[in-house]
């Protein structure tokens, strides 16, 4: 479990340092889905809200939504998973990041990594 | 729903790390470790596969060439002994009820090879299209069968299993011995690669998987890579591409349908209503089993059927049931969930690379 992260409930992660946060799925999200083929992201510019839908991610299997755990503007999108989605696999906490934001607003209702760890322990 | 059922080999499977699932009834591994690692390995080196769950039926006895013949689409009387051959069993409306392998062994001796969700309606159906004392049994459960497929799967073979099978050519069969059991060596797949179906009985099934993956060259695969792997050479899977439905000429076996014999669905088996088409979708995006497809001027035509991200060729395909008329057009549209992807038909199988045809040198 990443120490430095605030965990979403849908399997989303965030790294905030001041206004800016980077976004990702939980190393639990990604060996649930199994290999992913596919991920669709926001456009740099964009506006995501904390909670709603901000994009998808398929793997051989399964398709499901990415929810953005913060509201702001992308500033920066991973582009290297258009080409190299198994990245997100690879290292979900790091290469894997999916995009950056600039906060608009204080993030709320985040889990901590110890509620994060038990919600994905009872989740499967 | 009833507990999956096992098969011989998933104790095995389970305590080497498979996640499993309940398909067609039976606990199977859907991967041992990833679909795509399982996948490449499968293309470029040697696997094995668990498909004990298949069904296996023995017809025996004076007439069963004849009354087998009027069953199913295979003509049996070109069928000679240590051949097999894919074909149909179908209904009186020439929809598919199943497909499936028949094994000549001798004369008036056959093996049926079926899938495993339609075991029992498959027996039953065929039974009734047998003359009485003809001696039709379904020893499925005994039997057990493992699936050795990969470009490399002729050199596993050779080494872990005694007999020499270097002129074994496609869709023929061999017998051996395994550890004191007789085992049958069919060079057929599901993989459009080299390689062996291997049927046994199934007390000996734990001793030859392990052989085989105690080779460096051989993974075990699930049936996730075994779902991607088909459907990039355009195999159809029943309950999918294959149902009651549909004819073997929608499916796209029109040409299969060579037997003399007046098979029941004879008549209808020909009936083109509807084609299945391979789609090709350019980029990484798939569409999904049920997603609606559209002619150009958005107009529905048909239904993806099968569609998976392709690993070896890096874009997404898609089987499709498309109305006879539209089939003829080349650009299509799938309606997906969450968005519209352009799609190309394609003559298949999609990935043309496979060793399945591959002459082997002993």
């Amino acid at each position: 479990m990443q120490q430095d992260l605030l965990y979403s409930k849908t399997h989303e992660w965030a790294r905030i340092e001041n206004e800016i946060a980077v976004v990702g799925i939980t190393d639990f999200a990604q060996e649930q889905l199994g290999d992913i083929t596919f991920v669709e992201l926001p456009a740099v510019g964009d506006t995501v809200e904390a909670g709603r839908e901000m994009g998808s991610v398929e793997s051989v299997k399964a398709a499901s939504e990415l929810y953005s755990p913060v509201s702001g503007e992308v500033i920066e999108v991973n582009d290297e998973l258009e080409a190299a989605p198994e990245k997100v696999n690879a290292d979900p906490f790091g290469e894997g990041w999916l995009i950056r934001v600039r906060l608009t607003e204080e993030p709320v209702g985040l889990l901590s990594p110890e509620a994060y760890e038990e919600l994905a322990k009872s989740d499967h | 729903m009833e507990n999956p059922i096992p098969t011989p080999l998933t104790d095995w499977n389970r305590s080497h790390g498979a996640k499993m699932v309940p398909f067609a009834g039976y606990d199977m591994p859907v991967q041992y470790t990833s679909i795509l690692a399982e996948h490449e390995h499968s293309r470029t080196k040697a696997a094995v596969f668990d498909i004990c769950h298949m069904g296996e039926f023995l017809l025996t006895g004076p007439g069963a060439a004849e009354g087998l013949g009027k069953a199913v689409t295979h003509d049996l009387a070109t069928l000679a002994p240590g051949k097999c051959r894919y074909g149909f069993l179908l209904n009186a409306a020439g929809g598919v009820i199943d497909d499936l392998i028949i094994y000549c062994l001798g004369v008036d001796e056959y093996m049926l090879v079926v899938n495993a969700s339609r075991i029992q309606v498959d027996f039953e159906a065929i039974k009734s299209r047998l003359p009485a004392g003809a001696a039709f049994k379904d020893v499925s459960v005994q039997t057990a069968k493992i699936d050795l497929q990969g470009p490399l799967a002729f050199e596993v073979l050779k080494d872990r299993v005694p007999g020499d099978f270097s002129g074994l050519k496609y869709f023929n069969f061999a017998w051996t011995e395994f550890q004191g059991a007789r085992l049958m060596v069919s060079r057929t797949g599901y993989t459009g690669e080299l390689g062996y179906e291997l049927f046994l009985p199934a007390e000996q099934a734990v001793a030859l998987w392990e052989a085989l993956v105690a080779d460096p060259r051989v993974m075990p695969v699930g049936l996730g890579a075994r779902d991607t792997i088909r459907l990039e050479m355009g195999y159809p899977l029943y309950g999918q591409d294959l149902d009651e439905e549909h004819t073997p000429a929608e499916a796209g076996y029109g040409w299969l349908l060579t037997s003399p014999a007046e098979y029941v669905g004879k008549g209808k088996a020909a009936a083109l209503r509807q084609k299945l088409i391979a789609l090709e979708i350019p980029g990484r995006r798939s569409a999904r089993h049920g997603d609606v497809v559209l002619d150009r001027n958005g107009e529905t035509v048909g239904v993806v059927t099968s569609a998976s991200f392709a690993p070896s060729l890096g874009h997404a395909v898609a089987l499709a049931y498309v109305d006879a008329a539209a089939a003829e057009a080349n650009n299509f549209v799938v309606k997906a969930a969450r968005t519209e992807l352009p799609a190309v038909k394609r003559a298949l199988p999609f990935y043309k690379n496979g060793t399945a045809r591959k002459a082997v040198t002993g």
